[in-house]
């Protein structure tokens, strides 16, 4: 199982690439091959504020729809335009190009309460 | 009467096959101890023809359509059902199917409800209906409950021209929603305008009207369309879908959610439902409709195949994050309303709006020419209008009982503070006969 060193994760899957005051968020690996094929993705809109671990985006699957916590609070700069005809590169580059909304922290503090890859990992089953 | 045969022969092979000999091994999980064991208090059975004679004789004292004249509208409407509509639904591949989640299984159902869905797509000029409601009412609700959740706004605007029964309905489920409905007063018979503009706000969510409207009048549907959009609010309308062989479809004055009630598509009245409801949209809010959707799809063979689609929407996968906690539709009488539609079609949907708003104006300017009636509003109207009359409507109502004609509705009834008033409505079944004698009988009473 792929889990970026470079990365914070959260119990819920999702992982952060925290670069200074901004941070890149989506979900694992491990998620997308939970939830198998993903069909749909609902964004926020940019300018929206996100809380850490409250809903703020979902993930639609062919059998369930399930909602992404925000790992960090912060303000909606940019969301992955790419997602609304290929949804799924999220299942084929979670990391990568299958990245879902970028936010402009308002507590960089807050990347305390997420988990290092190895307590990720420690939680998988 | 329909012939059910279950014989003795019939009832051993079912045993068998549930794998007993005798009934009472089914009730073998009941204590002995609390098991009745006497003779029921019940008369002796009666053969078939007394069962005949004695039900025929308590259906009789019904007044029904078949043996009375109907004006009766207000939501309901007596429309002529061909008789392919009752052959087609009445097929047990059709009268017995089940719920239709297994596709494998369920192919006829299927299809059926992805060609009612396409037709009214067709009929409407939106982008996407699902496989149908209870009813109008609770479809006009479900939009209230859309466009809240949709634009994460907390008012709603009603018109008091929709039917008063349907905003008892919305208003029900709005109930403890945290939206706040508000009720958009009338202006000779139709929206108030001014009022609407007065009212909404970039609170405001969504504003719902009914068009033709309760009263059977136009609304300004581009009017409102524009005010509603302004104010970045979603626009539904509850249409009447025999009105729309001769109105504009409502995609064309750029309704979001078009509801409605189908029960004039094939459906009979019977005694108040079951009825079915229309609720469409355009592609934007296909993701936040409500109920069931049928698709059309491949298998794993490249063979065309049917499937109930975008179901992680559904509140049985959703749970309590769903937008609404419908998961069926009213398939039979949605199948009665796609065989009317197929059988009517292009040409025939519009005839019979066309007669019903040649009779009814017939009949309006008829009675409106009798001393003492008066036409309620000046608004025009597609196949229902309300006169003014010099007594309480309820005198006329019962009088024409008595000539065994549903005279109209009693205006009074309603939360519009409007006495002696009839609302009547006319469709193609009605006759210059029968209207007529309409006619005589209400100046002879007046």
């Amino acid at each position: 199982m792929n889990i970026p060193k470079d990365l914070k994760y959260t119990k819920e899957h999702e992982w952060a690439r925290i670069e200074g005051d901004t941070a890149t968020i989506g979900i694992t690996e491990y998620a997308q091959g939970e939830l198998g094929d993903i069909v749909f993705v609902e964004l926020p809109a940019v300018g929206d504020s996100t809380k850490q671990f409250e809903a703020c985006a979902n993930i639609e699957a062919v059998k369930a729809v399930t909602d992404l916590y925000a790992p960090l609070s912060g303000e909606v700069i940019e969301v992955n335009e790419k997602l609304a005809d290929t949804p799924d590169i999220v299942n084929k580059d979670p990391y990568g190009d299958g990245w879902i909304l970028k936010i402009k922290l308002s507590d960089t503090s807050e990347a305390d309460n997420l988990l290092t890859p190895e307590d990720y990992e420690g939680i998988l089953p | 009467m329909p012939f059910i045969p279950t014989t003795e022969e019939n009832r051993r092979q079912m045993l068998k096959t549930i794998g007993v000999t005798d009934f009472d091994q089914l009730l073998q999980s009941i204590p002995e101890q609390i098991r009745f064991k006497d003779d029921y208090n019940l008369p002796d059975p009666l053969s078939e023809y007394e069962v005949t004679k004695l039900l025929k004789s308590i259906a009789e004292k019904n007044k029904h359509t078949s043996n009375s004249i109907c004006f009766l509208g207000g939501g309901a409407y007596d429309h002529f059902i061909p008789a392919a509509v009752g052959h087609i639904v009445s097929r047990p591949e059709f009268y017995t199917a089940y719920t239709p989640y297994q596709a494998e299984v369920s192919q006829g159902t299927l299809q059926a409800i992805y060609e009612y869905q396409s037709m009214i797509c067709d009929l409407t000029g939106m982008d996407v209906a699902n496989a149908s409601m209870y009813d109008g009412a609770s479809a006009l609700a479900e939009s209230a409950l859309l466009s809240s959740n949709h634009k994460r706004r907390q008012e709603i605007l009603i018109s008091k021209s929709v039917h008063p029964y349907h905003r008892q309905v919305v208003k029900t489920y709005c109930h403890r929603s945290g939206i706040v409905l508000k009720e958009i007063d009338i202006k000779n018979g139709i929206t108030d305008l001014e009022k609407l503009e007065q009212s909404i706000t970039d609170n405001c969510a969504g504003v719902l009207i009914q068009h033709p409207n309760f009263f059977g009048s136009l609304e300004p549907v581009d009017e409102i369309s524009e005010i509603a959009h302004k104010a970045g609010a979603i626009f539904t309308v509850s249409v009447d879908p025999i009105s729309l062989g001769v109105l504009a479809p409502p995609s064309e004055y750029e309704a979001d959610i078009v509801t409605g009630e189908a029960q004039v598509l094939g459906n009979a009245l019977g005694f108040g439902g079951p009825y079915v409801g229309i609720f469409a949209a355009t592609k934007e809010l296909i993701r936040k409709i409500p109920g069931r959707i049928a698709g059309i799809t491949q298998d794993s063979q490249g063979r065309r195949g049917f499937v109930l689609t975008l179901q992680t929407r559904e509140q049985h996968i959703r749970r309590e994050k769903a937008t609404s906690n419908i998961c069926s539709n009213e398939q039979l009488c949605a199948l009665a309303a796609t065989v009317y539609m197929a059988l009517m079609g292009k040409k025939g949907i519009p005839a019979v709006a066309n007669l019903c708003v040649q009779k009814s104006h017939y009949l309006a300017e008829k009675l409106t020419g009798i001393s003492g009636v008066e036409p309620l509003f000046e608004a025009p109207f597609f196949k229902e209008f309300a006169v003014k009359l010099p007594v309480p409507a309820k005198e006329i109502i019962d009088k024409m009982k008595e000539k065994d004609i549903f005279a109209g509705i009693d205006l009074f009834r309603f939360d519009y503070n409007i006495d002696n008033a009839l609302l009547i409505a006319v469709t193609e079944k009605r006759t210059k006969e029968e209207m007529d004698q309409f006619a005589e009988i209400l100046s002879e009473i007046i």
